[in-house]
């Protein structure tokens, strides 16, 4: 099994016919995944290679099933186009979208939780959703996946996502699902919010989280990992040697109490039972073993 | 993007919160002029985006022109905290009753706007948190709700503020969160908010940093980037647009993503080495990338090394291997670069990297050897300039 999306996965592409969204958005379908629609109100009756452009995601819906959207919007346009997304019925939103306002995405994620809960976003800002063999929304390359399992990753950084994926493959072990959930300051889909579905999961026996400095989201992880997770975790906490950021006034420091460092999470991660490598390589190899051991 | 406090105090009353009257002063001159318009006493107030100015003796009280004018010769190209002190801000002295805190920020955690609030201002507040936590009253504001003011109004009353104060506390506590969000601020903070003798509630000083993801909502907010504090080589990246940290070691580092480049940083010193920075050119790496890279990176004259630490997803390893040997052709390079290059397609891209290899420029199969090759380079004593760069030796 998988997590979030597989091959019954239906997917809109909002943005289909920008540069980004058609280069993506074929090369997902190249890769099997059912990419069934695209959007843009002023080209609704066109296609895209084959692919057929409606004027809204409600729309698309109908007219396809889709029950997921990917978003190439430029930045300005996702706070609607989430919206919009929402209110066409689809239960996955994937918003690959760099740039997005902070208060925006504060906005639509409070507004998905209160008045869409049964709708999951994942990102903004972030690479997307693979589940390899299966489908890829996203931008993820998706031959350096292997598929299978056992192992599922979580990741707050794009390059550092690959890099994992890459060297588990080099190893000859597969992936369930990759979750990119973005580095911005209000992901729609978070740590824990990944590690409870591995968790539920059969098929995954095993995860990799990458986290990075700054926020509070990995300790927040390793709570739940403490608590609740009974498969072996192995993590990596990008920036331990990274200086303090310049610091404008005393409000972070006060939310954040000393966390957000990548000594914190690190050390965090380790009280709660994870296994961090000092580097994604090592955390590969440490991976390797729990594989093994399983 | 962070704003000077005279900066903060424009955008401030842009939304109605009442500040002191003030102007900005460059020279002792200028400060007495100001001061003169306004009446004394006046406050010369150093501009620094760092905290702990007044500490440091950057804000004084000045009773007449010789103090002002005293006060802003010393004050000007003082160095507070390692920033130099080129502007000041001159302002009407304030008779003050009592000092409070007031803030909003983005709780990332509960993933909703956090407003702190309290009535022991004007000192070290990280402090008052860590010591006694009870005396700042906090609200978590939904966004799509926004902050009303009977909220408002008890969150004023739970903090404790001067009976006097509640009014005007609450009248600024609404604007300053409207400034918040409609100036799309990642941070909007007045310490102190002070409580004047003859009743009036104002903001002394102001802390802002806006969000510069949403400049297309402010095209103002261009001349704030242009005052951005950064040194000479974070403003040459910027002006490529490139994301770059300058530190202050003597292995310059490449990479692609925000990751893939701490984790770069990480593996350098891990190995025994210092990075010169950070540096993210992103997710493709085109030539007009590299070379913008390479310029940034060599513009630093305590690099000894640079290493190149390349993951081709999308972007392929012979585009990328392309980029880098067409950057290579046109900068030229003292440093010796070593470069890991993996992922898609790598073994394409090594291939065309191949025939440009020399002591000069070396491929390493991992991260980590590339990062161990790069600080052994940085450490070796510095051959002497004036040798081939692989740039030449292509031509």
């Amino acid at each position: 099994m998988s997590i979030f999306v597989d091959e019954t996965t239906r997917v809109v592409y909002q943005g289909l016919t920008g540069s980004q969204g058609r280069f993506y958005g074929l090369l997902n379908r190249a890769y099997g995944t059912q990419v069934v629609a695209g959007t843009n109100p002023r080209k609704a009756g066109t296609d895209v290679e084959g692919i057929p452009i409606y004027g809204s995601v409600a729309e698309a819906v109908a007219a396809t099933g889709a029950n997921a959207s990917a978003v190439f919007i430029p930045a300005p346009g996702v706070r609607d186009a989430v919206i919009e997304a929402a209110e066409g019925g689809v239960e996955l939103i994937v918003v690959i979208t760099e740039g997005v306002p902070a208060h925006d995405e504060a906005w639509f994620f409070n507004k998905l939780r209160r008045d869409f809960p049964q709708v999951r976003l994942i990102g903004p800002n972030c690479p997307g959703v693979i589940s390899p063999g299966k489908a890829n929304i996203g931008i993820t390359a998706g031959h350096i996946a292997q598929p299978g399992g056992p192992v599922g990753i979580v990741s707050r950084s794009g390059t550092l996502t690959y890099q994992a994926l890459y060297e588990l493959k080099q190893q000859g072990i597969g992936v369930t699902t990759c979750v990119g959930i973005g580095g911005d300051p209000v992901p729609g889909t978070s740590f824990v919010d990944c590690l409870r579905a591995f968790q539920a999961d059969p098929e995954t026996r095993a995860v990799m989280l990458i986290g990075e400095i700054g926020g509070a989201a990995e300790e927040e992880a390793a709570d739940y990992i403490a608590a609740e997770m009974t498969k072996p975790v192995v993590a990596y906490v990008a920036g331990v040697t990274a200086p303090p950021g310049k610091k404008m006034g005393h409000a972070g420091a006060i939310v954040s109490g000393g966390k957000g460092t990548a000594a914190a999470k690190i050390e965090a991660l380790r009280n709660a039972g994870a296994k961090v490598g000092m580097n994604p390589t090592e955390a590969g190899e440490l991976m390797v073993q729990v594989v093994a051991n399983l | 993007m962070d704003l000077f406090e005279y900066q903060g105090k424009q955008f401030f009353a842009r939304y109605g919160i009442p500040v002191s009257p003030g102007d900005l002063a460059r020279t002792p001159e200028e400060a007495v002029a100001v001061a003169e318009r306004l009446g004394y006493p006046v406050v010369v107030k150093a501009q620094v985006q760092v905290g702990g100015r007044g500490k440091a003796g950057g804000i004084k009280l000045a009773a007449d022109a010789a103090e002002t004018r005293a006060h802003a010769a010393s004050i000007l190209g003082m160095d507070i905290k390692g920033h130099r002190v080129e502007v000041l801000w001159i302002e009407l002295a304030s008779d003050i009753a009592a000092e409070y805190y007031a803030s909003f920020t983005l709780d990332r955690l509960a993933k909703q706007h956090l407003g702190m609030l309290s009535s022991r201002g004007g000192v070290d507040i990280e402090q008052v948190a860590a010591e006694d936590p009870d005396a700042i009253a906090r609200i978590l504001v939904d966004p799509v709700d926004g902050l009303d003011e009977a909220r408002c109004r008890d969150w004023v009353e739970a903090a404790g503020l001067d009976r006097a104060a509640v009014d005007g506390a609450v009248d600024i506590l609404g604007k300053l969160y409207r400034a918040y969000v409609d100036g799309d601020a990642d941070l909007v903070e007045i310490n102190p908010l002070i409580l004047t003798t003859d009743g009036v509630v104002r903001a002394l000083d102001a802390k802002v940093s806006l969000d510069a993801n949403a400049i297309f909502r402010h095209p103002d907010y261009k001349e704030y980037d242009a005052t951005q504090v950064r040194d000479a080589r974070e403003r040459a990246a910027h002006e490529k647009g490139l994301q770059y940290v300058g530190l202050d070691g003597d292995v310059g580092v490449i990479a692609n993503g925000a990751g893939l480049a701490m984790a770069t940083v990480d593996i350098v010193h891990q190995v025994g080495g210092r990075p010169a920075n950070f540096l993210d050119i992103g997710g493709g790496a085109s030539a007009d990338v590299m070379a913008g890279a390479l310029e940034v990176i060599t513009s630093d004259p305590n690099v000894r090394s640079i290493l190149i630490n390349i993951f081709g997803g999308i972007t392929k390893g012979e585009e990328v291997a392309n980029g880098i040997v067409a950057a290579l052709a046109r900068v030229r390079i003292e440093p010796p670069i070593v470069i890991r290059l993996d992922g898609t397609n790598a073994d394409q891209g090594r291939d065309i990297l191949r025939p440009h290899l020399s002591e000069r420029l070396e491929l390493a199969p991992t991260m980590i050897a590339a990062a161990k090759r790069a600080v052994a380079l940085a450490s070796a004593v510095a051959p002497a300039p004036g040798g081939s760069s692989t740039g030449e030796e292509d031509r």
